[in-house]
């Protein structure tokens, strides 16, 4: 049952199998302007598969415009304009040819404060399966249900699945709408401030699942606060006005860095 | 200094309460004027019997007459404008650049500014002969132009209000629902137009409204012959374009004719009164749930 | 065809009705202007404006009507402008969260979904039958001004809202009284929220006809009205009596008197959103 929503996808007959298992993306000199205002200034990376990177930078730096690149958030921005290559699982996703709902599919996205739509608990796990077409009930019970147990909310919800999602606690809210990314079965989950709205207890409720999550998941998080990069990724970046300064391991980011920059803003002194 | 500003006060809660006042005179009036003309014709003939000829010499007072009229060029009119206007609402919502979308929302407003008299001439000189070429049988006054016509007028109250009210509806729901690879289509269907809904609904409730009070398009466009029927391709009567029709004329004060407008008035009063006290109930409801 | 394909199908599909639907609305307005002014500019000049009406098509004019109009527009903003005003001020700034205040409000919310031909019922009811006001321009403008008034108090009342309480604040600070604070602070910077509400509800009440027909708006007068007691026409009015008869050279002089009234409203509603945009932007 499993293959089920593979086989709907024309993403495996583009793509080569080895490439999709590869959840890596590679970014080759992006520039992104809103009308006038340079928002990217020519960045390259490359995202290696299983690994939690975060983004760290003060406001404006452009960080969240990156993120949302690779699942082409922007594309609603009014005068959104984009340069470069980005490869996600081997495949530019900015050619004509792509269908921007398919990618969206493989790579997830967990927003800053949790969006989970007003409707039941079930419905908003069911959600992304539905809007593919998947009728199957016993698929799609099934999906939800290991879904939330990957959330870690199956035990406090599985007597109220029909209750509104609006019900729920802001930490319990924010785990819902990873569930509903998890349903999907992406490849990649992208997750824009995730915590910046939670109490410290539901936040290192979740820290801890992404932590869980990296064995099956490649996972980008943007964050504002550098214990949180320090303690969940394995790869940091640091951006400053469009300009990716600095992009290592985590663990060097924070005890060596390279730019004097990198340090001012690891050490408190601008930001 | 006190005296004053205690002065000032009460001559502006006197403005306020002219509002109830109005309620209450229109209440009195209508009441007043219709237990007069109850005590000539019997509330069971005026609810049951199926023929309005009160300036006739042979005089029944079936109020369902009027009332078919009324619902019937009420219906064409949603028929036209709840479609239309609510496809509108999600394509400047969903679709269209925000430039277009800025332009494009008060052009479409100017529709309900026209006055409703110029509609009247649209429908009786321009759509009924446009009308006739397509369907000959199609008598000069009828309700499908009067109801395609009002239906015209009314899609910018659905489109607009209910545009207002999907524009309401925060961003990261749409965020989410883009994010998890919905087409806009279904993020409209699934997520918009159901977080809307209180919204939407209350503004397609302020056009029916609209649309049952409507008074100088049927009045031009559907003649003055009140039938109990559904036929849109006959004349027909409303309730407001039967008031139009006595008040035109000289009934005496007193007269039952002149009473008659006042009852079938209160029937209006009473339909529209209900439909608003279902909107306001409805946006009550909805402002408890956001709070 | 695969399940993407599809909703991608009728996502566009979707998207190309509503663009339609949109250009649709905006057809019909062109094409309802264009007829109107196809048929109507012939009769518009000096001589049409200026002409009492007259059996005679061709020789029919709206001066009667035209000036009718204007002055119930006259009676009508000098009664429904202070008491809208007033009330508004009420219901913003000294109606405290009281049972009646509720009350108030969703009264004005009744009263704005009341069908215009019930205030005719009000108007005769009470002016010109219990007042003894007769079908007079006094009746009519009374009852105009009932109509309009929600309309001024919601404006009033939200541009009231967006006067920052800083402003406020600061004229308490300085020993200024409630009712000077209003005076002086509030009404000055909310002028601009309140004149365009004010020019809307009278773009909309020039265009009224259903409540004047039952207060008595007379189909032929030829005279002007020299006092409030006097029977009057209007613009509305004239359009109506002369679509409603059979010869052609009325259907004409309909659509001239249409053209006028449309140019007022048009010009009204411009001015009305150009208040607006100047004065959202002078608040921002």
């Amino acid at each position: 049952m499993e293959t089920t929503i593979e086989q709907t996808l024309p993403m495996d007959k583009i793509v080569d199998k080895s490439l999709k298992k590869t959840h890596t993306i590679e970014v080759n000199d992006a520039k992104v302007w809103y009308g006038d205002f340079m928002a990217i200034k020519g960045i390259d990376m490359v995202i290696k598969p299983n690994t939690v990177t975060s983004f760290i930078g003060p406001s404006g730096c452009g960080k969240s415009t990156f993120l949302r690149l690779f699942n082409r958030m922007n594309d609603y921005v009014d005068g959104f304009k984009m340069e470069g290559k980005i490869k996600v699982n081997g495949r530019n996703i900015y050619k004509d040819k792509v269908h921007v709902e398919e990618l969206r599919k493989e790579i997830g996205m967990v927003f800053q404060k949790p969006n989970p739509f007003p409707k039941s608990i079930f419905e908003n796990v069911a959600y992304g399966l539905k809007i593919q077409g998947i009728k199957d009930k016993k698929l799609i019970n099934d999906r939800v249900e290991k879904a939330l147990k990957q959330a870690d909310l199956w035990e406090d919800v599985k007597d109220n699945l029909k209750k509104s999602a609006l019900t729920l606690s802001g930490g319990q809210q924010q785990r819902l709408c990873i569930a509903r990314t998890l349903a999907v079965e992406p490849s990649i989950i992208l997750m824009d401030e995730p915590t910046s709205a939670l109490d410290p207890i539901s936040t290192s409720k979740i820290e801890d699942l992404i932590f869980e999550l990296k064995e099956k998941y490649t996972i980008i998080i943007v964050t504002h606060n550098m214990q949180q990069a320090s303690r969940i990724s394995d790869y940091t970046a640091f951006f400053y006005l469009g300009n990716l300064i600095e992009f290592d391991k985590t663990k060097n980011i924070f005890t060596n860095p390279q730019k004097q920059q990198t340090e001012n803003y690891i050490t408190g002194r601008f930001g | 200094m006190k005296l004053k500003e205690k002065i000032i006060e009460i001559l502006l809660k006197f403005c306020a309460s002219i509002t109830i006042f109005t309620t209450i005179g229109i209440i009195a009036v209508l009441l007043f004027e219709s237990i007069a003309f109850f005590k000539n014709v019997s509330i069971v003939e005026f609810f049951t019997d199926t023929q309005w000829t009160p300036l006739f010499s042979e005089k029944h007072f079936g109020i369902l007459s009027l009332v078919s009229g009324t619902f019937l060029t009420a219906a064409i009119a949603i028929i036209v404008a709840l479609p239309i206007g609510l496809t509108i609402a999600i394509y400047l919502n969903m679709y269209a650049p925000k430039s277009f979308r800025k332009t494009l929302k008060p052009i479409l407003e100017i529709l309900a500014a026209i006055p409703t008299v110029v509609y009247g001439f649209f429908a009786l000189t321009i759509v009924t002969p446009f009308l006739q070429n397509i369907y000959p049988d199609l008598e000069t006054f009828n309700s499908l132009s009067a109801g395609l016509v009002m239906g015209i007028m009314i899609i910018p109250f659905i489109s607009s209000l209910s545009e207002d009210a999907l524009y309401a509806v925060p961003k990261s729901l749409k965020e989410a629902s883009f994010g998890m690879g919905s087409t806009r289509f279904q993020t409209a269907i699934k997520v918009m137009v159901p977080a809307a809904s209180s919204g939407i609904i209350v503004s397609v409730i302020l056009a029916i409204s609209r649309a049952i009070g409507e008074t100088m398009i049927v009045a031009i466009a559907a003649g003055q012959q009140a039938q109990f029927s559904l036929d849109p391709t006959i004349p027909t009567q409303t309730i407001t374009s039967y008031i139009v029709q006595v008040s035109m004329g000289d009934a005496p004060q007193g007269s039952i004719e002149y009473k008659t407008i006042f009852a079938a008035g209160l029937t209006l009063f009473l339909f529209t009164f209900l439909l608003n006290t279902i909107s306001f109930w409805i946006k009550k409801k909805y402002q408890e749930k956001y709070e | 065809m695969n399940n993407l394909q599809k909703n991608k199908l009728i996502d566009t599909t979707f998207k190309t009705v509503g663009l339609l639907f949109t250009l649709l609305g905006i057809l019909i307005l062109i094409i309802l202007l264009y007829n109107i002014i196809r048929v109507g500019y012939t009769r518009i000049n000096w001589e049409f404006l200026t002409s009492l009406p007259s059996r005679k098509p061709e020789r029919a004019g709206i001066y009667t009507a035209i000036i009718g109009t204007l002055d119930l527009m006259l009676l009508t903003i000098i009664f429904a402008i202070p008491v809208g005003i007033g009330a508004g001020l009420y219901l913003e700034e000294y109606a405290k969260k009281s049972r009646l205040s509720t009350l108030l409000e969703i009264n004005i919310a009744n009263l704005a979904g009341v069908p215009s031909i019930i205030y005719g019922l009000l108007g005769l009811g009470i002016f010109v039958r219990f007042f003894g006001f007769g079908g007079s321009i006094l009746s009519g403008a009374l009852t105009l001004s009932l109509l309009i008034l929600p309309i001024i108090i919601v404006a009033t009342r939200e541009a009231i809202k967006a006067v920052p309480p800083s402003l406020k604040e600061a004229s308490f600070a300085l020993g200024a009284s409630k009712w000077q604070t209003l005076q002086k602070v509030v009404l000055p910077s909310s002028f601009g929220g309140i004149l365009t509400g004010v020019i809307l509800s009278l773009s909309r009440a020039i265009g009224e006809t259903a409540p004047l027909i039952v207060v008595g708006a007379m189909a032929y007068v030829p005279f002007v009205p020299h006092s409030l007691f006097d029977t009057f026409s209007i613009l509305p009015m004239q359009i109506f009596t002369w679509t409603t008869r059979p010869q052609e050279g009325f259907a004409i002089a309909a659509a001239a008197a249409i053209i006028i009234i449309l140019v007022i409203t048009f010009v009204m509603n411009g001015v009305a959103v150009y208040l607006r945009n100047k004065w959202q932007n002078k608040l921002s």
